[in-house]
């Protein structure tokens, strides 16, 4: 239950980190939050004979609004999220899930990207991430791309981050639309713990109360959060009843291909899902008609 | 082979306090076998159980999840520092004992830790709020009630003007 043995560099700035991550390679790994990192340490699930501390880096702790998205370095804290009220009223799916994630002492260290890099497929920030259609700015030291959520996440704990780069700002996009609902639920063991199955969604709709933009999407059923834009996509145009949201997320779940493991068979997680995304469909449609 | 060794300084219950540690030395485990605060206990060492918890920077924090050489440059409180100056418990940890808020004693520390960062951001929690606070912290004795009511009776203490 100790970590196996590792050189440690404290990165001052993210310049420092991405030549610390050039010069060592796979050898190095980043740690944030560690909330996870330390215990696949101390399991010895991970040997990394360096690791760079980002946690001083303060040019990765911001979070900033723009029209269309909220701007996050990527090191900002899961607590400093949650207790943002002008963050969660542009994006307030944020705030939902993280109701759902560990707990006072792990969301105090936990950070956002790290939660998003070490993508755990049924994590909740990654779900919001995929369903948002977030992007994902990776720093290397011979520069820096964008990824979409969707081409970040690339199976269970892997992601297409490559051993030099950094995740260094996750854009959030804010819808505009005046009546924008959101909704996010779970169910797990014990709260605090890890979904057996996550659902989240988002909806847009007009004063008739039809759908204008919707999304949707769940957690620990796949090997990675899966969105289902062209099911979001079908109900554009409609107003929605149980009866709806029930058929839509039948049809979602029907697609999905989960694991059966010791929390929670396959068949359950699919039933899980059914259930969980009807749910937030219609919760999240609510409270866009709720608002004036 | 031979680890190497980094100079950290951390101020921790009010002092300051230096050591050379290896950088896989848990900050529990160096609370514990090197400054012999022995307080802050070590149950399941990967984060779940709570009994670590520490604040860090005002902040409760499990100190297992966390390298000491992470720890350089921070202020730390830990349950040896909640006591009064004098050593005379706490209204918190008197409260505990009122209420019987323990039998084993083993997750104590990481429950008055937690408590003690809930008052202090929010003195008058409701019942719902000081679950949710003590949510990352297991106890195997008491069933919690009595660790609610114990929270409960210092925060009316507190209220009455207790200091």
């Amino acid at each position: 239950m100790k970590s196996p043995p590792f050189e440690y560099a404290r990165a001052a700035s993210l310049e420092e980190a991405c030549g610390l991550l050039h010069q060592h390679g796979d050898a190095a790994k980043l740690i944030a939050g560690g909330q996870s990192l330390v215990p696949m340490m101390a399991f010895r699930l991970l040997r990394p004979s360096w690791l760079i501390d980002i946690n001083e880096i303060a040019a990765l702790k911001f979070v900033a609004f723009e029209t269309d998205a909220v701007r996050m370095g990527a090191c900002t804290r899961q607590c400093v999220v949650a207790r943002d009220d002008a963050l969660a009223a542009r994006v307030p799916l944020l705030r939902q899930a993280l109701a759902f994630v560990g707990h006072t002492q792990t969301r105090n260290r936990g950070t956002v990207g790290g939660s998003l890099a070490h993508a755990d497929p049924s994590a909740e920030l990654p779900l919001v991430a995929q369903i948002l259609e977030a992007r994902l700015v990776l720093r290397a030291q011979s520069g820096t791309r964008t990824l979409p959520a969707a081409e970040f996440f690339a199976g269970p704990m892997m992601t297409n981050l490559r051993a030099e780069e950094c995740l260094e700002e996750i854009h959030w996009p804010v819808w505009r639309g005046r009546k924008t609902g959101s909704a996010f639920t779970e169910i797990s063991r014990r709260h605090g713990d890890f979904a057996m199955v996550a659902a989240a969604a988002q909806i847009a709709v007009d004063d008739d109360g039809r759908c204008t933009r919707v999304t949707f999407g769940v957690g620990g059923a796949a090997p990675t959060p899966t969105a289902f834009p062209e099911l979001a996509r079908s109900l554009v145009g409609q107003t929605l009843d149980k009866a709806k949201t029930q058929a839509v997320a039948h049809e979602a779940a029907a697609m999905l291909e989960p694991d059966s493991d010791i929390h929670a068979s396959a068949a359950y997680r699919r039933h899980l899902a059914g259930v969980l995304i009807s749910r937030v469909l219609l919760e999240a449609y609510d409270a866009a008609g709720s608002l004036q | 082979m031979s680890e190497t060794l980094y100079s950290i300084t951390v101020e921790i219950n009010g002092a300051r306090r230096i050591g050379q540690v290896s950088a896989r030395t848990s900050l529990v485990d160096w609370l514990r076998e090197h400054l012999h605060l022995t307080g802050t206990h070590i149950g399941c060492e990967h984060g779940i159980c709570g009994a670590c918890s520490i604040m860090l920077d005002g902040e409760p924090i499990r100190s297992c999840l966390m390298y000491a050489v992470q720890a350089d440059g921070h202020r730390i409180t830990t349950v040896e520092g909640l006591a009064r100056p004098d050593g005379q418990l706490s209204i918190l940890q008197d409260s505990f004992c009122e209420a019987h808020g323990l039998q084993c004693g083993y997750c104590t520390p990481g429950m008055l830790i937690a408590a003690q960062s809930l008052l202090d951001a929010n003195p008058r929690p409701t019942e719902e709020q000081i679950r949710d606070a003590i949510g990352g912290n297991l106890c195997r004795c008491t069933g919690y009630q009595q660790i609610v009511e114990a929270i409960a009776l210092a925060s009316k203490r507190i209220a009455e003007g207790a200091t």
